[in-house]
């Protein structure tokens, strides 16, 4: 099969062909992009938190103001621990997943410079069973380290359990176990444990907030004021009824608390509720795009062999084969989509480059571009086979009649 | 003339449907999807008070040192020290001015059978309803008076005043929150800037408060914040050690009606940080900054890049809905060149061809516009399940842009037939006919 066919009937619709080729330049711009993004958002939504999630939930009260606040506390927390189903509980400050949090420095010599940013947890010795974070180096807190912790600040710490990302940040030979950093105010406090993965609470996933992530600090006290927070982990499987349960006895303790309940999975879901949005929206224009392409692709096709119906007539009669007929329509469709997908090739990367700069995007793949290429040559393929098929079956006999 | 087109148009449309459908889906649903994001970018970026949007200001005091040698927006924080907001509270430089933040309270309803929740309450000065021109359904704000004698009064939104006392005249009345008695002195109407400016640091698109109480008094009951604070270094641990210390978490709003005004308060500002400078509070030349409401909206960036992002996707759609209409619309009037002879060769005009075609763009458009229209309702719906409940309140359609959704359709479609006609115009009688034998 020659080219030369192919390309003098193309000039007779010169029109109709780069139309076609802008319109495969553009989806093509827009779904690698759209790809690209799509890739990063379900990754950064997939981002572990290094605890149990699935059996990991979270009470948020408040309460009136008391005297003996740190001995309801106690009871609350005494209370959960003992409820058939529950593997442990503490009380800390804030989550992961939670959304914003409290985040400082951390530096290694008192006067706070070189510094990074961190996020503050809060727990006792407990913390690290009922989150089920794994504890990779040192120890846990011991009881005796525990403080009770009353107002908002950071309590001083003497020692601290930090992420492994943490504490590769601060000493990159990885001998962070045992050494003393200091936080905010200038007090040194020993790292004596490093646990796998722990989030901080803020689970943005651009911004100044984002930039410390995975790096947090546990200090060994247990928060004590009126809007308590308890982390329960339950066995694998009793996650709702334990969840019901926990509300009830923290009510017979203190029948004015407030609550809102939250699972780890509740949590997950909320927090990347805009980020599946997103993804989703994404995911139907993109098919949206393609479609109206495809359609778009068959209209001009059909257009272009009624055009030919005489012309196909005589190149039947002239001996040529259904399959060239065919093979004349997919081949022209190729050429005009191959040129589709180089000049929308150069439009994505130039697209994605502004993008870039402009907005917080992420760097596109080759392998993305290359494959929405194919993606598009394939759709064209697909959309001009109808017509195509249709032009196969003009009989020769047409090029007798008329003309 | 018009009527006999628009009939022609309708014919030929329905002449040739699998064609007419192609065209009026493709740009149904290009104007669907970049109204849908256009709606939801519109609300997100209006002005929440255009009528005094230039007249409100916030100020901003650097109060703690900073590592860039230059003075710059890295070094301010978007909220005030306690000890700062009171400063500028007592100096009353400008014609309004309220310190402001928020808090949460108790709410236990006297119908046992209600559950007891807890709700936004903005803590502020009596100034506060005046200068953001707060509507009253009831009663009004409170007074001077009210803030110097650290009065436990409230205002309380519809919604509450709704749920609590039915909605009837509630002023007067007492509400016990927090277990305290308090008096309402008003009742708002349904007041909800979007996005919610003068706070920006909790769901700038979101509920907005629900309950008002004085500022003084918030401060007494050592009602905790709800909000974001920054420390430049950990205060002490107590009530009074946060109020003292150098952590930002107030926000502050003046009035300055005249351009005047607000040259007068940077002054004022910048002699203030000075002061502090001589006292040995701060150790930094003076850097104070005063931004209008556009300008504190554009300078938070409060509009996420997703919506940037989708709004690039959904203008590219557009764009090639538009050029899909082209190709189609050139196929079928392409196809109809033998018609179009016979027109011309019975005598009539280019222009007369022109005008008939552009007709049955219009039609064309008009037809996807309304589609495009019943899509962006469905597509603001989808966005109303998909993104988090903050954004619910900005997916409305109002009818500007119905009427823009379907102008914008019809000005589209009719700029991709002009090549189409065009081209229809330039059909030559004789070969058409010739042609079309």
């Amino acid at each position: 099969m020659r080219i030369h066919p192919i390309l003098a009937a193309m000039t007779r619709n010169k029109f109709g062909a780069i139309l076609i080729v802008a319109q495969m330049a553009v989806t093509l711009a827009f779904i690698t992009n759209s790809f690209a993004l799509i890739e990063q958002r379900v990754a950064w939504s997939a981002r572990p938190t290094g605890l149990d999630e699935a059996n990991v939930f979270v009470i948020r009260a408040s309460t009136e103001s008391r005297e003996d606040l740190e001995a309801r506390r106690m009871g609350e927390l005494a209370a959960l621990r003992g409820l058939s189903g529950v593997i442990d509980a503490y009380l800390t400050n804030e989550y992961p997943l939670q959304g914003s949090g409290s985040s400082g420095s951390i530096s290694l010599s008192p006067d706070k410079t070189p510094s990074m940013r961190t996020s503050h947890y809060l727990g006792d010795e407990h913390a690290l069973h009922t989150l089920g974070v794994t504890l990779i180096a040192g120890r846990n807190f011991t009881p005796e380290e525990v403080t009770p912790h009353h107002a908002d600040a950071l309590p001083a710490a003497r020692v601290l359990i930090v992420s492994k990302a943490l504490a590769d940040t601060l000493f990159p030979k990885g001998d962070a176990l045992g050494k003393t950093v200091y936080v905010q105010d200038g007090v040194p406090s020993q790292i004596v444990g490093i646990v796998e993965r722990l989030q901080g609470p803020n689970f943005a996933a651009t911004g100044r907030f984002s930039t410390f992530a995975e790096d947090s600090t546990i200090r060994p006290s247990r928060p004590i004021n009126e809007y308590p927070r308890f982390l329960v982990r339950v066995q694998p499987g009793r996650m709702v009824e334990v969840m019901k349960r926990a509300e009830r006895t923290l009510l017979e303790h203190d029948n004015e608390m407030i609550m809102s309940v939250v699972s780890m999975k509740e949590a997950r879901a909320k927090a990347y509720l805009g980020n599946r949005g997103l993804v989703v929206l994404l995911v139907s224009i993109s098919t949206a795009l393609l479609l109206v392409t495809g359609f778009g692709i068959v209209g001009l096709t059909s257009y272009w062999v009624t055009l030919r119906r005489q012309q196909i007539g005589i190149r039947r009669a002239l001996g040529a084969t259904r399959l060239n007929i065919l093979q004349h329509f997919q081949r022209e469709n190729l050429m005009i989509a191959g040129t589709g997908a180089v000049a929308g090739a150069a439009l994505a990367v130039a697209l994605n480059l502004w993008m870039v700069q402009r907005f917080e995007m992420v760097r596109m793949a080759n392998s993305q571009v290359l494959g929405g290429a194919l993606l598009l040559l394939v759709l064209g393929q697909i959309a001009a086979f109808l017509p195509a098929r249709r032009a196969a079956s003009i009989p020769p006999a047409l090029a007798t009649r008329g003309g | 003339m018009f009527s006999y087109y628009f009939e022609l148009a309708l014919r030929s449309l329905r002449r040739n449907p699998v064609l007419t459908g192609l065209m009026i889906a493709a740009i149904a649903f290009g104007i669907g999807a970049c109204m849908t994001t256009l709606t939801v970018f519109r609300a997100m970026s209006a002005d929440p008070i255009p009528a005094k949007s230039h007249q409100l200001f916030a100020p901003q005091i650097q109060n703690s040192a900073s590592t860039e040698t230059k003075p710059s927006d890295e070094s301010l924080s978007t909220q005030l020290t306690y000890l700062d907001a009171m400063a500028l509270m007592q100096a009353h430089a400008a014609k309004r001015q309220s310190a402001l933040y928020l808090t949460d309270l108790a709410l236990r309803p006297p119908d046992a059978t209600q559950k007891s929740t807890y709700e936004f309450t903005r803590a502020a000065f009596s100034e506060f309803f005046g200068m953001f021109d707060v509507p009253f359904q009831y009663g009004s704000g409170w007074s001077a008076q009210d803030d110097a004698d650290h009065a436990a009064v409230v205002v309380l939104s519809s919604e509450i005043n709704n749920r609590v006392f039915h909605g009837d005249n509630s002023v007067g009345r007492s509400i016990t929150l927090d277990k305290e008695a308090y008096r309402v002195v008003g009742v708002l109407k349904t007041w909800k800037p979007i996005p919610h400016f003068y706070d920006l640091h909790t769901l700038p698109f979101g509920e907005s408060d629900e309950m008002f109480i004085p500022f003084s008094h918030a401060i007494d009951k050592h009602l905790i914040l709800n909000g974001s604070m920054a420390c430049p270094a950990p205060p002490k641990p107590s009530w009074e050690g946060t109020l003292q210390s150098e952590c930002s978490w107030v926000q502050f709003w003046v009035e300055l009606p005249m351009k005047a005004d607000a040259d007068h308060y940077r002054a004022f500002l910048n002699n203030y940080a000075s002061e502090q400078r001589t006292t040995g509070r701060f150790t930094w030349p003076a850097h104070t900054q005063l931004r209008d409401v556009p300008q504190w909206l554009a300078y938070n960036a409060i509009i996420p890049s997703e919506v940037n992002i989708l709004i690039m996707v959904s203008l590219g759609f557009l764009l090639v809905c538009l050029m899909n209409a082209t190709g189609l619309m050139l196929a079928k009037i392409m196809g109809r060149a033998g018609d179009i002879g016979v027109r011309r060769a019975l005598g009539a005009s280019r222009r007369a061809i022109v005008s008939q075609f552009l007709i049955e763009t219009g039609v064309v458009g008009l037809a996807g516009g309304l589609l495009g229209l019943l899509l962006t309702a469905v597509g603001l719906l989808t966005a109303r399940s998909l993104l988090p409940s903050e954004f619910v309140l900005l997916t409305h359609l109002d009818a500007i842009d119905t009427v823009g959704t379907v102008l914008l359709a019809i000005t589209a479609t009719m700029l991709a037939g002009l090549y189409p006609t065009w081209r229809a115009m330039r059909v030559q009688p004789a070969w058409a006919l010739k042609a079309a034998q």
